[in-house]
């Protein structure tokens, strides 16, 4: 059950879950506005260099990208069964799925650590450190700047939803949850769907020519 | 009247623990005054190097690194430590629960984060000022911002921060007046200071992520040469440009849309009126708050953009002025055969008025290409700015700081005092600005430390002008200090207001109210005969 005190000062749980829910929703807003600065910068350099980001597109490891978007697709649905479970009074049941989703985001960053990994062996660094030979250096450096940039915010972004879903996901197995007072694990699922959906939109413009 | 009782948020804890640790929107309130203050002084005293080193042609008393960097430190300190967080975070804190009958805003402990990152950030950045400081001027503009060997980074880094201060507390406001309005206040009974407060919001939590983008590429392009701004590794200077204004033209109404709020109560509360046009004022804020997104492109005419997107930049700044001017039309309509009280909150607001007014068709004549080419990063466009901002913001901060001095705590000012200062800091405004807009139409860049002989005169009267401002300065600071412990004791209403704000005890006790408030009638109604209509 949320603080007394809390409670107070809203008059009734209704009018405090509704906060809630328009702060995340607005926080959310704000989120989408800081990736659309990123998507700008990649349609504008996209149009400016075509065939650099064609060639450096083909380079991506579109089978480990796939693999990952699979890996956030199923758990978003996790965390909506889970979200689901709680309102539906069997915390205990939501908790494990909020955890097993918070695995599979674990799972996620690990992909991309692989990923990473042969980037740099490559030589497919960002800016000045850009040595790969196969793309010609002008344009698909910048494609290879903004491909960090990209998956690197969303990756933070994973991490932070990471830690978001296991507490919310112990703490739904301790009890703390239930159908009368689910609004933390609701606006925790939204936030995991947004990491989501930015996803959906990441992967095809990196991945997918 | 009653004196400060021992309820006040004022005495609910005495230490300073009790400051740092508090949820009360009111104290938050006044801890962000006191900050703003502190960075409003410290950019002043900026402001005051630089028109020193400008007396005289040739090196007056620093070099052209140490001008640069006084001018970006000037530029840095009041864009993001006092004019865009003044009157949201101090009054806007302070006021807006007060004003919807609420006990808090939306989320108080959020609330108290954002005082801490923003003494984070502020901390950062004037860090950067011990390492050198930066000499980019506030617009960081690439590519000379990447590359440039001064201290840029921890002032990029800082704004970033004072950026998510700026985004927590726009997301607290709107939740706090979608969520937490007494019973029976309707929107439409919304005081106009709160759907200023309001708009504003809505284009902080909108704009500034993109910005907090932009400073972090700024950053990484110099940590790793990312390359995204730089011609040299095939990146384009211009979506700097592009990216920063579609920020930092929306910024301008954060800074100018609460400033109109402070005056739409203070024009009615000063001259016993309703708002004449309480609709329009709302529907031209959130137009305002609309259309200036779409307005960044005036601010690159010269940057070689297209002349169909010039065209249409400036068309869609034109709308602005539009909106702009229905306020100042509502203002006067309000004003006229009003009851006036010649107090320096109402002195104050006529100056922002002028300055809006006179700021803002200068605005409309650099929205025009051709002008604006003549214009362009002269001193025009910087008296044009200092006009608008400094004129419109500072004018309403010293409005707000005035009218509801009282109201915060409980004590009045000596009124003479007040109004010689209010007339003082008008006329030192226009002496310091109207020869910048002379210097500016006869082609003296920004930004230089250095000028030809025969600007001399000129500058020496804006200088002179600057010293007024500073005296008018002073003098509030001290009268204001000497009435926090000896004004007399103001009652709960001492303007005999109609704002909902006055219906608590002056100061508020911690919880806003004894019995909770009721609103029966809309805000600022002052003439209450029933007119006669048919049933
Ligand atoms: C109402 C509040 C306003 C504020 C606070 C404001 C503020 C500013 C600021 C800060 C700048 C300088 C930016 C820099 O450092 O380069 C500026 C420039 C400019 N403003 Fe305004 N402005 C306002 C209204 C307007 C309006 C109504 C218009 C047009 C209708 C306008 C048109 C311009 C243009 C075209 C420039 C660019 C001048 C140049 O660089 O050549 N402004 N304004
Ligand atoms: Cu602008």
């Amino acid at each position: 059950m949320p603080p007394e005190a809390v409670t107070e000062h809203w008059g009734s749980e209704d009018a405090r879950k509704q906060a809630a829910y328009l702060g995340m929703w607005v926080f959310i807003a704000t989120e989408v506005l800081l990736f659309a600065a990123l998507f700008t910068a990649y349609g504008v350099y996209r149009s400016v260099y075509p065939e650099a980001f064609r060639a450096a597109q083909l380079t991506m490891e579109v089978g480990l990208g796939t693999l990952n978007t699979f890996l956030l697709v199923t758990s978003s649905i996790l965390v909506a069964l889970g979200v689901h479970a709680v309102r539906g009074n069997r915390p205990g049941l939501g908790g494990a799925l909020l955890l097993s989703a918070a695995l599979l985001g674990v799972v996620f960053l690990a992909v991309k650590g692989v990923e990473y990994a042969h980037h740099v062996k490559e030589g497919g660094l960002p800016g000045d450190a850009y040595r790969f030979t196969e793309v010609p250096r002008v344009g698909a450096s910048l494609f290879f700047t903004l491909y960090y940039l990209l998956t690197g915010v969303h990756a933070l972004h994973v991490t932070v939803g990471v830690g978001v879903l296991t507490v919310l996901g112990v703490r739904s197995a301790a009890g703390t949850f239930s159908a009368a007072y689910a609004t933390p694990v609701e606006l925790g699922g939204m936030y995991w769907h947004l990491v989501d959906v930015v996803w959906l939109f990441v992967y095809p413009i990196l991945y997918l020519s | 009247m009653s004196p400060p009782a021992a309820e006040s948020y004022l005495s609910d804890g005495r230490t300073l623990w009790s400051w740092l640790t508090t949820h009360d929107h009111k104290r938050i309130g006044v801890m962000f005054l006191v900050l703003t203050l502190f960075f409003f002084f410290l950019g002043g005293l900026f402001a005051l190097a630089l028109r020193i080193e400008l007396l005289t042609p040739g090196r007056t008393v620093m070099g052209h690194l140490a001008y640069n960097r006084m001018f970006t430190l000037h530029g840095v300190t009041m864009v993001w430590l006092f004019m865009i967080p003044a009157i949201p975070s101090a009054f806007g804190n302070f006021l807006v629960p007060l004003m919807i009958g609420a006990r808090d805003v939306a989320f108080p402990r959020l609330n108290l984060a954002s005082v801490y990152l923003y003494v984070l950030g502020a901390s950062v950045a004037l860090w950067g000022m011990f390492e050198g400081g930066a000499d980019t001027g506030w617009t960081f503009y690439t590519p000379y911002s990447t590359t440039t060997g001064t201290a840029v980074l921890p002032v990029l880094v800082g704004v970033f921060i004072i950026g998510f201060s700026t985004i927590v507390t726009g997301l607290n406001f709107i939740a706090t007046v979608h969520t937490l309005r007494a019973p029976g206040l309707t929107w439409m009974k919304l005081p106009l200071f709160v759907w200023a407060i309001y708009g504003t919001s809505i284009i902080q939590v909108l704009a500034t992520p993109v910005l907090g983008m932009v400073l972090a590429l700024v950053a990484l392009e110099r940590v790793v040469g990312a390359g995204i701004f730089d011609p040299a590794r095939g990146g384009d200077p211009l979506l700097f440009q592009h990216l920063f204004w579609f920020y930092s033209h929306p910024a301008v109404y954060i800074m100018v849309l609460p400033s109109m709020g402070v005056i739409s109560e203070a024009v009615s509360a000063f001259s016993r009126k309703n708002a004449f046009s309480y609709r329009m004022i709302v529907y031209s804020t959130l137009g305002i708050a609309f259309v200036g997104f779409f307005t960044w492109g005036h601010h690159m005419f010269a940057s070689g953009q297209s002349t169909f997107g010039s065209g249409a930049f400036g068309a869609m700044s034109m709308l602005v002025a539009i909106f702009t001017a229905i306020k100042i039309f509502s203002w006067l309509g309000t004003l006229y055969r009003g009851s006036i009280a010649i107090e320096s909150p109402l002195l104050y607001t006529l100056g922002f008025m002028f300055f809006l007014f006179f700021g803002g068709m200068i605005g409309v004549a650099y929205a025009t290409t051709s002008l604006n080419l003549h214009w362009h990063d002269t001193y025009s466009v910087v008296a044009h700015f200092h006009f608008i901002m400094v004129g419109a913001t500072v004018m309403a901060f010293l409005a707000a700081l005035h009218y509801w001095f009282p109201k915060m705590f409980g004590r009045c000012f000596p009124a003479k005092l007040a109004n010689g200062a209010a007339v003082l800091i008008i006329f030192g405004f226009i002496a310091t600005f109207v020869p910048q807009f002379l210097l500016g139409n006869l082609g003296m860049p920004r930004r230089y430390a250095d000028y030809p002989p025969h600007f001399q005169s000129l500058h020496v009267a804006s200088t002179a002008g600057a010293s007024l401002l500073a005296f008018g300065f002073l003098a509030i600071a001290g009268y204001l200090a000497w009435s926090l412990r000896h004004g007399a004791l103001a009652g709960d209403n001492p303007w005999g207001s109609e704002g909902f704000e006055w219906r608590s005890a002056s100061p508020p006790p911690t919880h806003n109210f004894s019995t909770p408030p009721q609103y029966p009638t809309g805000p600022h109604e002052y003439s209450r005969e029933e007119v006669p209509h048919a049933a």
